[in-house]
């Protein structure tokens, strides 16, 4: 910076220095009097000087606008990031679950009894049990409200698992309510109500933790779980996994089409109308708006050919239509740098042009083809909008197994997380964000990787 | 499962052909030395064999699967009663559908009511197992036929060679025709719900009517059944934003530019440029969360603070957040433009005395004029297609008005909230989606192919 600015003072020097020259050139030649010549430099000096007043501030507002984009995108991800941090651990209550068979309401330890007896009122009585001083129906509500709803799987698998528990009392780690764990997350005033906690409810609370019965532990289950309603239990598993499978549908589809139509374009293309219609229509796609593409699918795939709704399979096929331009643009440039010696010395072998191009340029070009189409399959990751048009914004809970399965994607995930009222979701939602901008990030750097390699020894090899 | 199981069978037999087709014509030629004899090498003997097979078997899986589902429903509709058969398309439509969740739902608890309905399930169940036992044996049977066929017709001066390339160009010809077909496939299915839409509502009632209200037509027994499908309050919303959006983008993509083409040294460019390429590469939805619970708020409060009020959702978030999307793509545009201006000029200004802002502002400018305008043009077509950042952050009310601090709507979230849902395809409100997308389409094509005019023909100056 400090060079810079030597550099550009010693070239206003030079610059002020020549201008002299010239006016006293031009005074001499004319024969001009002193007193001209001084004002004619002076009305140049105080000239230059505010000449050079603006090109600092020019500069000054160029450099604003490169910072400008620089904060921002620092702002962008530590905004996300730190809303994001409560998503990654979970508060546990530790609960002394009787499994009395009265209340269960079995009478012999056979597996089919079991699996039909009352959890929930076990679960409640032992709850009850730990807190004698609650009476009133409204507090016992308030109490029961503090642990999540899939408690009462927990403990069913427990007892199915070790059925010599029944009668017998075992404390377990469960689930804390989204609420619960908000009540702990925050930063300030412990004890006091916050959020959707009562009063008593935080005393109840304050009460389990100072007996060490809280604990906060990593939540493995973000990563493990389907969607849900209750935000301590939702994850982004089913999204996912619906997102690898749309992706595979695109890659399969767009990948084999794009680049057989570059290698047509560029390597068999006759020029006439039918190919200058190819060449302005995919020009044109590449700048349609993702929504249209969804209008698409919507009228055409599912309408039309009756495709079902919010399946990997139909977000696949217009994710593709979508990637399509972006790859045959990207494979045409790189088959269009490879030198033409080696087509030349091909077709001198006796190679017929269809050789030339699958075995001698199609190598050649297939980095700088990859770089293209993961760049390509990059953006359709995160294309939310066309999925919105063809289902896939679906509440589904269970992982998707097939291509026909109702699914939902990373990003629609996400614009369904943020759409939802409970504060638990709002680090969910940047969780879920930090979770897809990692795998892009890993997809860039593998295209940059990619390109780097292909720079250092991909045509000069040959 | 079934089908997936087919595709395997065939994908070996497409193998299996290519092995044997090439061992037909080692046999035929008396071994492999002697293959000199022949047109082609048996190795492309046994590509063209693969490719008689693997290529009738794709275009009959698709056939099928596209025409199984009306040949099923069509032979279950014959067997109904004749009153069943006489319901117009529609109650047909319902009918069917009864009976096709009844066949595909697992428990089958059929009740005597519909006992009609429950006859036509199990026929129906009966006919699709069947079908895709025909549709295996009728492809594996057809691809065979073909491929025998083919290598009866083997000897030594069969052009295997070229009758395998000339139809490997033919499918890349194919493929390269998937985009215009995507364009046709985009304009044809837009064109046709517009055109239905527009034999309910008037096309002037929807170009300049000023009340955009589409959800009453949703009731049809209200008295204001009609509901209102003025899109005016729309294009002023998308307009508003897009504005707001290019007030940021334009600006800072430009001097962005500038700064990191002309001013900034290497190690600045190498860090900058990547940087900047992140904000291009976050998915809009992420704008959309940060515009909604972030930037929105701020404005909310800083507006209270000196006392105006801001709508939750304004189009000032919404806008705001767009620009910043956009600043890399004008920036990579317009250095683009500025790097195509020849380097003479630039020089020549500068051994002029001019200082580098007065070159760049009196000569590069003007220069990349063209060029910076085009990179406006298509920024400008992405803020009006940019759907998820406006979904989330500008609100659905559509409100006629100029104050960014109001909250509006814009074309695109009314298609997304027009369509998302269970819809049905025969009210206006739905149809409206596909004719606010027409507009969306012209707009953002002619503003492209205005954009890549003008591009092209500055570039054409100096080459």
């Amino acid at each position: 910076m400090n060079n810079s600015s030597q550099i550009l003072t010693s070239a206003d020097t030079d610059l002020e220095a020549s201008q002299h020259d010239k006016s006293d050139l031009a005074n001499s030649n004319l024969a001009n009097s002193n007193v001209a010549n001084s004002d004619v430099t002076s009305t140049i000096a105080r000239s230059l000087k505010k000449r050079h007043a603006k090109e600092r501030s020019f500069r000054r507002f160029g450099m604003c606008a490169v910072a400008f984009g620089f904060i921002m995108v620092v702002l962008l991800l530590a905004d996300i990031s730190s809303k994001a941090v409560p998503a990654f651990s979970q508060h546990w209550l530790q609960i002394d679950v009787e499994y009395n068979q009265q209340w269960l309401g079995v009478d012999n330890t056979s597996a089919n009894g079991l699996g039909k007896a009352n959890y929930r009122t076990a679960l409640k009585k032992s709850l009850y049990q730990m807190f004698p001083e609650v009476k009133s129906r409204s507090d016992k509500r308030a109490l029961f409200a503090l642990i999540s709803n899939n408690a009462e799987f927990n403990i069913k698998d427990t007892l199915m698992a070790n059925p010599e528990l029944l009668n017998k009392t075992h404390s377990m780690w469960l689930l804390a309510d989204d609420d619960v764990d908000n009540y702990f997350k925050r930063a300030d005033k412990i004890g006091a109500a916050f959020g959707r906690i009562n009063d008593k409810q935080a005393t109840w609370l304050e009460q389990l933790s100072a007996e060490e019965q809280v604990v906060s532990r990593f939540n493995f289950m973000f990563f493990t779980n389907g969607d849900s309603r209750d935000p301590e239990l939702a994850g982004i598993r089913g999204a996912l996994t619906g997102t690898i499978l749309t992706m595979l549908v695109t890659l399969l589809i767009s990948f084999p089409i794009g680049v057989a139509a570059a290698i047509y374009l560029e390597e068999f293309a006759p020029k006439n109308k039918i190919t200058d219609l190819i060449e302005v229509n995919i020009n044109n796609l590449a700048a349609v708006p993702s929504i249209v593409f969804g209008l698409l699918g919507l009228a055409v795939i599912i309408n039309l050919f009756g495709l079902p709704r919010s399946a990997p399979l139909v977000g696949g096929i217009v994710l593709s239509l979508m990637t399509l331009p972006t790859i045959i643009i990207a494979s045409r440039a790189s088959i269009k740098a490879v030198p033409n010696s080696i087509r030349e010395a091909a077709i001198g072998l006796g190679a017929s042009k269809m050789q030339v191009a699958l075995n001698h340029v199609l190598p050649l070009a297939m980095p700088g083809i990859l770089t293209g189409s993961i760049i390509g399959l990059a953006q359709a990751l995160g294309e939310t909008a066309p999925l919105l048009m063809i289902g896939m914004v679906a509440f589904i809970v269970d992982i998707p197994t097939s291509f026909t399965d109702a699914a939902t994607v990373m990003p629609v995930q996400i614009y369904l997380w943020a759409d939802a009222p409970e504060a638990g979701f709002l680090a969910k939602t940047s969780a879920a964000i930090l979770v897809l901008l990692a795998f892009l990030l890993t997809i860039n750097l593998s295209a940059n990787a990619l390109r780097k390699k292909f720079e250092r020894n991909g045509l000069n090899r040959h | 499962m079934n089908s997936l199981i087919l595709i395997f069978i065939l994908l070996a037999l497409t193998g299996f052909s290519y092995f044997y087709g090439k061992q037909r014509a080692i046999k035929l030629s008396g071994g492999v030395v002697s293959t000199r004899s022949f047109n082609s090498l048996p190795k492309q003997f046994g590509l063209l064999t693969a490719l008689c097979c693997g290529l009738p078997a794709l275009v009959l899986l698709l056939l099928w699967a596209i025409f199984e589902p009306v040949i099923i429903k069509s032979l279950v509709v014959s067997t109904l009663p004749q009153d069943i058969q006489q319901l117009n398309s529609e109650q047909l439509g319902l009918y069917f559908n009864d009976v096709y969740i009844i066949a595909e739902s697992v428990i089958s608890n059929c009740s005597d009511s519909d006992a009609i309905k429950c006859k036509a399930a199990s026929y129906y169940t009966e006919l699709s197992a069947n079908a895709s036992v025909y549709k295996a044996a009728f492809i594996i049977a057809a691809v065979m036929f073909a491929v025998s066929v083919l290598v009866r017709r083997f000897h030594s001066t069969f052009k295997a060679r070229h009758y395998a390339e000339r139809t490997i160009k033919t499918i890349f010809l194919i493929c390269s025709i998937v985009a215009v077909l995507t364009t046709l496939g985009i304009v044809g299915s837009v064109l046709f719900e517009s055109l239905r839409f527009f034999s309910a509502v008037s096309p002037s009632d929807f170009l300049f009517g000023s009340k955009w209200s589409p959800q009453i037509a949703m009731h049809a027994e209200q008295v204001a059944s009609s509901g209102a499908f003025g899109a005016v309050p729309l294009f002023t919303g998308t307009l508003l934003i897009t504005c707001i959006a290019m007030l940021i983008a334009a600006p800072i993509g430009l001097m962005t530019a500038i700064y990191l083409s002309q001013y900034a040294s290497d190690r600045v460019r190498g860090v900058a440029k990547p940087m900047l390429e992140i904000l291009a590469g976050v998915p809009t939805v992420v704008y959309g969360f940060f515009a909604a619970l972030t930037v929105a708020p701020i404005i909310r409060s800083l507006g209270e603070s000196i006392g105006l009020s801001v709508a939750s959702e304004s189009a000032l978030a919404a806008g705001l957040v767009m620009g910043i999307m956009i600043i890399p793509f004008v920036s990579s545009l317009s250095d683009d433009a500025i790097n195509a201006v020849p380097k003479t000029l630039k020089e020549g200004s500068l051994a002029m005395g001019a200082t580098e802002s007065e070159t760049i502002k009196k000569v590069l400018l003007p220069a990349a004029l063209p060029g910076i305008m085009g990179a406006m043009l298509l920024a400008v077509s992405r803020a009006i297609g940019e759907t998820m950042i406006v979904v989330m952050a500008a609100g659905l009310a559509a409100n006629l008005t100029a104050n960014p601090l109001q909250a509006v709507t814009t074309v695109t979230v009314q298609i997304v909230t027009l369509l998302t849902g269970d819809q049905e395809f025969d009210s206006p409100k739905t149809l409206a989606a596909f004719a606010l997308g027409l507009m969306l389409f012209v707009s953002t094509l002619v503003l492209n192919i205005i954009a890549l005019k003008v591009t092209r023909k500055y570039r054409e100056q100096y080459e």
